[in-house]
């Protein structure tokens, strides 16, 4: 059973049917009973890193998580469900702030939860939000982008952490303004940026890879 | 590597089935918009826009069963747009499947709806869309498809829009809309000039070689209907069409 986090408002219902997609039975929740009794854990996440992290604490997703990583047990985050597993986002609850780079909010930062290193910053290009299908580098050997290394997938962000090869081996990237970490596979954590529940044909055989290691 | 131009398809829908002329031969029902939401896209479609023009209430929730049964079978981002007033309106509709969705009319009776929704669900759910026409010295927003003029400034709207917290424009001319002549050229460059938001082309496609002279003037996507419905182009056509000029597709 692959159990999909629910922990605030937005569209999961498109990654319930994708990962039902695949074969597997899938189950929305947040009880952490249930979760700690499926194979493996999917966070997705939309909106601001902040008000994600918020909704994320109040339903004490941040143990559920850890629990789910000390039991050596599979997790996929997805766009800010991967942000997330990250050290800190610079990004606030509303992303007004963000538009206006002398407002002196954009200076706050948000603690994430700090299981993979690096900081989600603003994306360096003057065209935001990164709307659309864009190109991604896997790592040699990856397993996740295995048949779909050569394809587009969708991408629907302003935050990113920016990519270097010192601080995150194995990551995939992609480029837009700058280097950025589109997907992360290490140990039994997979993360990608973009959305594989909305990439079309790639993004199912994507789910597909991630879901025949359980 | 570079982002994609993104073609979409537009669907306007009435009480939960397709109008506007539609004669797809291999579709069985070419009245339903989940079978030509999914015709859309495996032919290569970058998102589909459902386009809601249901006038009542009751007559609007059948939306939420075409996203829901489009959802099943559909896995690219779908955009929905009509009547929507209110942060409740957006969360049935990302609950039923939708990814983003457009304001129009509501949001130029009260904008603070934009700064509800993108504080609520964040910017990238949330496009404007402008139905703007030429008028005195200014490209003037329209609502009711264009039948009402508002005196309001396309430019200054969309400058507050982006200041609000949308995450995308949709420029429908509607000077351009259904004559078949080409985009509105200089009103896409004009609203490139005031945002860095990325920014939907609509109205007026006719020939193939409209599509990259929209994206030359700064356009980052293109959104048509009735060439698409009516099968004057392919979606392929087009991304052939806009390859050939130099743009990158998928």
């Amino acid at each position: 059973m692959i159990a999909i986090l629910d922990y605030g408002s937005g569209n999961i219902r498109s990654a319930e049917r994708a990962f039902a997609r695949t074969g597997n039975n899938v189950v929305v929740t947040k009880d952490s009973e249930l979760i700690s009794r499926a194979d493996a854990l999917v966070v997705p996440g939309v909106g601001a890193f902040g008000a994600c992290m918020s909704g994320l604490l109040s339903v004490q997703g941040d143990q559920i998580i850890s629990r789910h990583l000390a039991a050596k047990k599979p997790l996929l985050g997805i766009c800010v469900g991967m942000q997330i597993l990250f050290d800190s986002g610079t990004e606030n609850f509303t992303d007004k702030s963000s538009l206006n780079s002398n407002d002196s909010l954009s200076n706050d930062s948000n603690v994430g939860l700090g299981i993979l290193p690096g900081v989600v910053s603003k994306l360096q290009h003057p065209r935001l939000p990164h709307m659309g299908w864009n190109t991604v580098v896997p790592p040699q050997g990856s397993t996740l982008f295995r048949g779909v290394e050569s394809e587009r997938f969708y991408f629907v962000h302003s935050y990113a952490v920016p990519y270097s090869a010192q601080a995150l081996p194995g990551a995939t990237i992609t480029e837009y303004g700058e280097s950025f970490i589109a997907a992360v596979e290490s140990g039994n954590i997979c993360a990608t940026q973009f959305h594989p529940e909305k990439s079309g044909d790639a993004g199912l055989q994507l789910i597909r890879n991630w879901s025949d290691q359980l | 590597m570079s982002l994609a131009i993104r073609v979409i398809p537009c669907l306007d829908v009435d009480k939960g089935r397709t109008v506007k002329g539609v004669n797809f031969q291999n579709l069985s029902d070419a009245g339903d918009p989940v079978s030509l939401a999914e015709h859309y896209g495996t032919s290569g479609a970058d998102e589909v826009t459902f386009l809601d023009i249901s006038a009542s209430v009751e007559e609007r929730a059948t939306i939420l069963d075409v996203l829901r049964r489009t959802a099943e079978t559909l896995f690219i981002p779908m955009t929905v747009g009509g009547g929507i007033r209110s942060t409740h309106d957006v969360d049935q509709l990302l609950r039923a499947g939708a990814d983003k969705v457009s304001v129009n009319t509501a949001a130029l009776n009260r904008p603070d709806l934009i700064n509800d929704i993108a504080e609520k669900f964040g910017s990238q759910v949330l496009v404007l869309s402008v139905d703007a026409r030429r008028a005195e010295g200014k490209f003037e927003v329209t609502t009711h498809g264009g039948r009402q003029g508002t005196d309001i400034d396309a430019l200054d709207w969309i400058s507050d829009a982006q200041r609000r917290g949308v995450g995308e424009i949709l420029l429908n001319s509607i000077d351009a809309d259904g004559t078949q002549d080409g985009f509105d050229i200089e009103m896409i460059s004009a609203v490139r000039q005031v945002t860095s938001l990325p920014l939907i082309a609509s109205g007026g496609a006719g020939t193939l070689s409209d599509f990259p002279a929209a994206l030359k003037a700064g356009a980052d996507a293109v959104l048509a209907a009735s060439v698409f419905h009516f099968g004057k182009f392919t979606i392929a056509d087009v991304k052939r069409e806009i390859s050939h000029a130099g743009f990158v597709v998928r």
